[in-house]
């Protein structure tokens, strides 16, 4: 008797966000299947990763990676162009951290400053993320959203505290939003609701159910990102149907584990390694959990997940 | 649960005025506020229409399916009216529903409509002789009708088994043999057979003013029991937060502050 692979079968899809222009443009989701489970479904798009860069020096990256961008990190326009033709990224989130409050405190305007001169200077599609203070980030991002104004580009992150202002510049300008709640599967459910209650189309929201690194909480990320894909799929809920946000090097490239020195902890190993690999497990984990577009940070943890990102396909 | 709008009755005075003289407006406005308000079938009942069915089964259709973009549950006694409905169907939308076919030999022209155009059909659990009187009885009468099914050429997933909801106020044992029946539809086949009732049966007869509270309750012991499908007042938007919750506490959907309003 021949073996027959067992199949399931879905009722509903993810949908699929196109973000960038002209053919440098990257689509993400459209999958009507679980992730990388391609013999019962189609599954049109790969995950894509994003490299991370900042809108000022990146002092707070520990050395491992802070090094891989020495040379041209003093200036976002130059760290972009750098990602985009050495590097080969396929798209690039900017991260406008100099905005917090507790950090430079730069203006909205100094905001949409950087991001008209890099996108003048790149063709690859541009995610812009404030710097996740709840008050700053809506001015920024409004700003950030206008100075983009016709590059379809994707904007985050909209939280419960702050959404209405990001949602309405978002639709105001043409860009993709980021909706983000903290590891909560049914607020998650309520921030989408919220906001195409607005007016907003549930065809330009991703949904970032926060991320977390392999040892602190990865399992927590995990099961949310496993759960929204399976009310998006089986029970057809079309408020779990956007593509996930997996924004994974800020979350890793901060723990023990990739900044504690091999003089210290000489059993760990090689720093280096040590912080690739854990970028890059904790990016592989989020991709096999569903999430269709990553934020990282290190070059050859990039290169391993798109090497398996390939595998798997 | 998939919903069968009920509003599009011959029993309605408003209806029935707009049938006789064929003016389409009052039904497409039912029609598209029952899919506004989250059904997934529109129920066209005319009756026995033996007087010009076809062209007024043809007529409801067309001018139905033109407004709202949503299958139709044709629901007549009148063999000849149900097949001008099934060929006037826009199956763009979804398969069409017949409602219905019995386990009286009078019906089974029903299964034959159904096997000709491929619509889905209700069966009731019910004979010749009377009303079942128990669970076990409609799904002997079950197991009957499916047989017949066969071999008529329809396949058990277009099937919805039918109960018969009798009134709480006249027979109330049978609503506990109505829900049991629900239950053990589904075993008499796997994948399990689908289910469905005319809800409001249930509070026939009772005082105007608990009949949502009666269908509402009784809804919601059905959806925990497993039903598929529900012809009933989708208007009703008490009756339609209880479902809602229902299927929410059952996992069926996942829970968000503003789940009533999805």
């Amino acid at each position: 008797m021949s073996f027959v692979v067992p199949k399931e079968s879905y009722n509903g899809k993810v949908l699929s966000v196109d973000f960038g222009k002209g053919d440098k443009a990257v689509v993400i989701g459209g999958e009507n299947t679980l992730p990388f489970l391609s013999f019962e479904g189609e599954i049109p798009n790969r995950p894509v990763v994003a490299y991370e860069i900042q809108d000022c020096p990146p002092e707070d990256w520990p050395e491992r990676v802070r090094n891989e961008y020495k040379d041209v990190s003093g200036d976002p326009v130059t760290w972009a162009k750098h990602c985009q033709d050495n590097l080969k990224a396929g798209a690039i989130a900017l991260r406008l951290v100099s905005t917090h409050p507790d950090r430079e405190n730069r203006s909205a305007e100094d905001a949409a400053k950087t991001i008209r001169n890099v996108l003048a200077a790149i063709d690859i599609p541009l995610i812009i993320l404030g710097s996740n203070h709840i008050e700053k980030d809506a001015s920024v991002l409004v700003a950030a959203a206008e100075a983009a104004s016709g590059y379809n580009c994707i904007i985050g992150k909209a939280q419960e505290g702050n959404y209405k202002t990001i949602v309405a510049a978002a639709l105001a300008h043409n860009h993709k939003l980021i909706a983000m709640s903290e590891l909560d599967i049914n607020l998650a459910k309520q921030l989408n609701i919220l906001i195409t209650q607005m007016g907003f189309d549930k065809e330009k929201l991703i949904t970032d159910p926060m991320c977390s690194a392999l040892g602190y909480g990865l399992e927590y990320t995990y099961s949310v990102m496993e759960r929204i894909r399976l009310a998006g799929l089986f029970q057809n809920d079309a408020t779990m149907q956007p593509p996930i946000l997996g924004d994974v090097g800020m979350y890793v490239w901060k723990i023990k584990e990739v900044t504690a020195a091999e003089a210290d902890v000489p059993e760990w190993g090689s720093l280096e390694e040590r912080g690739v690999a854990w970028e890059a497990i904790t990016a592989t984990s989020m991709i096999v959990a569903g999430t269709n577009l990553l934020i990282m940070r290190h070059p050859k943890s990039i290169g391993i997940v798109e090497k398996t990102i390939a595998e798997l396909t | 649960m998939i919903i069968i709008g009920e509003k599009i009755s011959v029993i309605a005075k408003k209806v029935r005025e707009a049938m006789n003289s064929r003016d389409p407006k009052p039904l497409q406005e039912l029609a598209d506020a029952q899919w506004k308000a989250g059904a997934h079938i529109i129920d066209v009942n005319t009756g026995p229409a033996e007087e010009k069915g076809e062209e007024l089964m043809t007529w409801m259709v067309q001018s139905i399916q033109e407004k709202v973009h949503a299958p139709l549950c044709l629901d007549t006694t009148n063999p000849q009216a149900l097949e001008a409905g099934l060929k006037a169907h826009n199956n763009q939308w979804g398969k069409p529903l017949i409602n219905s076919t019995s386990n009286d030999p009078e019906r089974f022209i029903m299964l034959e409509l159904a096997a000709k155009y491929n619509a889905q059909i209700i069966a009731l659990t019910v004979g010749k002789g009377g009303l079942p009187a128990d669970a076990e009885e409609r799904c002997g009468i079950a197991a009957e009708i499916m047989a017949r099914a066969a071999e008529f050429g329809v396949p058990l997933e277009n099937i919805f088994l039918d109960p018969l909801i009798l009134q709480v106020c006249t027979t109330q044992d049978q609503a506990l043999h109505s829900l049991k029946a629900i239950k053990m539809f589904q075993e008499l086949n796997d994948p399990p057979m689908k289910t469905v009732v005319g809800l409001s049966n249930i509070s026939n007869g009772t005082p105007k003013l608990m009949r949502s509270l009666i269908d509402r309750v009784y809804l919601t012991l059905l959806v925990y029991e497993g039903l598929t499908a529900a012809i009933m007042n989708p208007l009703d938007k008490e009756l339609m937060d209880a479902m809602k919750t229902t299927e929410m506490f059952m996992g069926k959907t996942l829970y968000a502050h503003s789940y009533l309003e999805m």
